[in-house]
């Protein structure tokens, strides 16, 4: 067959992953800081947080069911195996899914007292937290290797997730949604020192991110060995190294000389070359070690049929999504004033 | 409970709560489209008001489903990773299409809820209109998913593997056609009527009220026309079963007998030992003219087939079946009721025992849809794709399903609860002429 149109649907896979973890990822890392809000002005961060994902969660959000439908129709086999195998920690993940979902609406729609809302932020921040840890505990368990083909007993279901490797792969997830949150809001921001408030959280979990990326790396070497010689043998390693870090370094210096447009861009530059070392590290596997993009691949004619509708879909799909976020992120000064000084009957 | 049905009680459970949410938004955005029409045309405030009002509760709603649809996608590999491995490659498509359809809803469910002063009263309209269109073609494609499972086609079976794979074959199957329409006409039915149950509710402490006078009036016109509409695609929808699933038809009938001339059965209960159908009321051929358009057509019971591929447990599926069609025969009565009001009176709120119906049968369009899902479902058992593999095959081996069980059971009971509590608060305030006028002020009209 032409793997033209795998490659395409493998391709549409990441950027897909991509750009939920610039957006989607972005709004946990927006619940995380709502949970870590702190300092006199604790109560304007979560209000502008609430206000700056209020429009887009739900949207962003869809990248993910995208991602699953990807997976389980273009790669059916290695879907099974990670449903199979990482069920647990996919299970928690969804009730971290639900509960943030929820408790961020119930307390943005419900017309209830600061003590009920202080509840539901609550939840809301613990359930931002959990779930990119669980997110980024699977991703480490897709690489690491150690999936059982045919598991039974419980152990099987416990053994491929529950290691050191995993774990800073989760922990690194939380890092870098927080980071892309803050840089964002930052950027949005008008409020001069609320903005100075992102602007410090962004520099912290800079620097956090940072120092994951390095733990995680040095982790992989026994924890997800095949990703490990993958990151550090091929004829793109040295150059995707440079590149990540200086835009990680780029990032900083732009926070801190207070260029938030470069920040961000800066930002979501670094994540994104560091999703994509991952899987261009752990090319061509779907899960490690046993299913790649070939051998667990639908048959051609599906493929085709998804790489067609994945076109057509992107179509209708790009430009929607793009005039949400113009409509809400565009940063001119009514929309910055409005979007600062929100009540709860303007913003339903 | 075993390892299966463990497995089935929490996709039961999982699907039973999302489809309410899911009902609400494929309905409830032609509600608030239809009210922010009014305004524009009539220029009436209330309409306006009724919009935002809407809208909150919709989003809440809105919110839940999006999550617990979520939940399902992967409950999907979760549970039944046997099935997806098989299947992907060719249910896919229409996920696919519902993946595109549904995001595009939550987009423009984006733009609608925060957008009320962001774009022009037209667009805002637009957006509108465009989140209830989306909302229906996802509920459209996820259905032929399920329509799928029950009349699969579009590949050849070889050494138990699917070849030849024609994924468009599979998006047009035999069963996608009725199933769709009767979903879709029993979201509007169970939106509309649960809405218009609330607001006759409140008109029946308020009776001049015109904020509940408006919202009713729109409610029940979309609730009741679908409700006419039903019985036509019920129809449809039963002969078609009769043909592709026949299991399934004798065994939501409560038929145990092939028969000709056989009676129709209202009420009743399998007795699955003795394979009769005891205290139910017969009417004779009936059964055999409604399916085949003959009194004396040939009617297969359960005997013609093995007793090992009866659905299991067997006896939910008539009675659900039942409830389902009582439940919307109750509906479309109410509907013609409606009709003969507006008719003879001019108006729907002359009547209180008409208010107090609708008060009554305001839950009955859910009931009817959660009834016919147990119909589609458990009467597609013990297969999970029909004649092709069996539920027990597809199962996960993941051991202490309880767990999870009891895990979403808790967390979903307890999701029910906020959400009927938060409604419950929107509802119970009728908005006075002051929010009206301060809708409009935020709003800058």
């Amino acid at each position: 067959m032409s793997y033209v149109a795998l490659f395409f649907v493998a391709g549409v896979l990441l950027i897909s992953l991509t750009i939920y973890v610039l957006t989607g990822g972005a709004d946990y890392g927006g619940g995380v800081w709502d949970l870590f809000a702190s300092g006199p002005r604790k109560f304007e961060q979560r209000q502008f947080i609430a206000h700056a994902i209020g429009p887009i969660w739900e949207a962003d959000h869809v990248w993910l069911i995208l991602i699953v439908v990807i997976l389980f129709t273009g790669f059916p086999a290695a879907f099974s195996t990670i449903m199979t195998d990482l069920n647990i920690p996919l299970t928690l993940m969804l009730v971290g899914i639900v509960l943030r979902g929820t408790a961020f609406s119930f307390r943005s729609y419900g017309s209830s007292d600061a003590r009920t809302d202080r509840r539901w932020s609550r939840l809301f921040g613990r359930a931002s937290l959990v779930t990119p840890l669980l997110l980024g505990t699977t991703i480490g368990a897709i690489a690491s290797g150690r999936m059982p083909e045919s598991p039974h007993q419980l152990s099987d279901f416990v053994r491929p997730w529950a290691t050191p490797f995993c774990a800073s792969v989760g922990v690194f997830a939380v890092a870098m949604f927080a980071y892309l949150s803050a840089t964002y809001a930052a950027y949005e921001c008008e409020e001069p020192t609320l903005r100075e408030d992102f602007r410090s959280h962004a520099i912290a979990s800079a620097i956090s991110t940072g120092v994951m990326a390095g733990v995680v790396l040095l982790l992989s070497v026994h924890g997800a060995p095949i990703i490990w010689r993958g990151l550090t043998n091929r004829i793109w390693t040295w150059p995707l190294f440079w590149m990540t870090a200086i835009l990680a370094l780029a990032a900083l210096y732009a926070l801190w000389r207070r260029q938030y447009r470069l920040a961000r861009f800066c930002a979501a530059g670094e994540v994104t070359l560091i999703l994509w070392g991952w899987a261009f590290a752990q090319f061509p596997y779907v899960v490690v070690p046993n299913l790649t993009i070939y051998n667990s691949s639908s048959s051609p004619a599906t493929t085709y049929m998804l790489a067609g509708a994945l076109m057509a879909g992107s179509l209708v799909l790009l430009p929607s999504y793009k005039y949400l976020l113009e409509m809400f992120k565009s940063n001119d000064a009514f929309l910055g004033n409005r979007s600062f000084h929100k009540s709860k009957d303007s913003t339903v | 409970m075993n390892h299966l049905l463990t497995a089935r009680a929490q996709m039961g459970m999982s699907l039973a709560f999302h489809i309410v949410f899911a009902c609400v938004g494929v309905a409830m955005p032609l509600l608030m489209a239809i009210a922010e029409w009014r305004y524009l045309r009539t220029g009436d405030e209330v309409y306006y008001t009724l919009a935002r009002r809407w809208a909150i509760g919709t989003a809440i709603m809105f919110a839940v489903g999006a999550v617990s649809g979520t939940v399902l996608s992967f409950e999907l590999g979760l549970l039944w990773p046997g099935f997806m491995k098989w299947a992907g490659g060719i249910i896919g498509m229409p996920f696919s299409l519902e993946g595109f359809a549904f995001f595009t809803e939550a987009i423009f469910f984006g733009i609608y809820m925060y957008g009320w002063n962001r774009i022009s009263p037209r667009a805002h309209l637009a957006a509108g209109l465009v989140f209830a269109l989306s909302g229906m073609a996802s509920a459209v494609f996820v259905v032929i998913a399920n329509s799928w499972m029950n009349t699969p086609v579009g590949f050849k079976l070889v050494d138990g593997k699917p070849v030849d794979i024609h994924p468009l074959a599979a998006l047009t199957n035999p069963a996608a056609l009725h199933e769709t329409i009767h979903m879709t006409i029993a979201a509007y039915i169970a939106t509309g009527f649960a809405v218009a149950g609330i607001h006759a509710f409140m008109l029946l402490r308020d009776r001049n009220n015109p904020f509940h006078k408006k919202a009713l009036a729109i409610a029940l016109a979309v609730g009741a026309l679908a409700a006419l509409a039903q019985p036509i695609s019920g129809d449809f929808a039963a002969r078609e079963v009769a043909r592709l699933q026949p299991i399934k038809f004798a065994a939501s009938e409560g038929l145990f007998e092939s028969q000709r001339g056989a009676p129709l059965a209202i009420g009743g209960i399998p007795d699955v030992k003795t394979h009769r159908l005891l205290y139910a009321i017969d009417l004779p051929d009936l059964l055999s003219l409604m399916t085949y358009h003959d009194p004396h057509a040939l009617v297969r019971g359960l005997d013609s087939f093995p007793q090992h591929d009866w659905p299991n447990p067997l006896i939910p599926v008539h009675l659900a079946f039942q409830v389902m069609v009582g439940a919307g025969f109750a509906l479309t009565a109410l509907g013609l009721w409606a009709g003969w009001l507006l008719f003879h009176d001019r108006t729907i709120y002359s009547s209180d025992w008409f208010l107090r119906a609708l008060v009554a049968a305001s839950p009955l369009g859910i009931i009817a849809v959660e009834a016919g899902w147990v119909v589609t479902e458990l009467g597609r058992q013990p297969w999970i794709i029909y004649g092709v593999m069996r539920t027990a095959e597809a199962v996960t081996p993941m051991p202490g399903l309880a767990a999870s069980f009891v895990l979403f059971t808790i967390l979903y009971f307890f999701l029910a609860v906020v959400v009927a509590y938060l409604l419950w608060e929107q509802v119970i305030e009728s908005p006075k002429k002051e929010e009206a006028t301060a809708f409009a002020a935020a709003s800058g009209r």
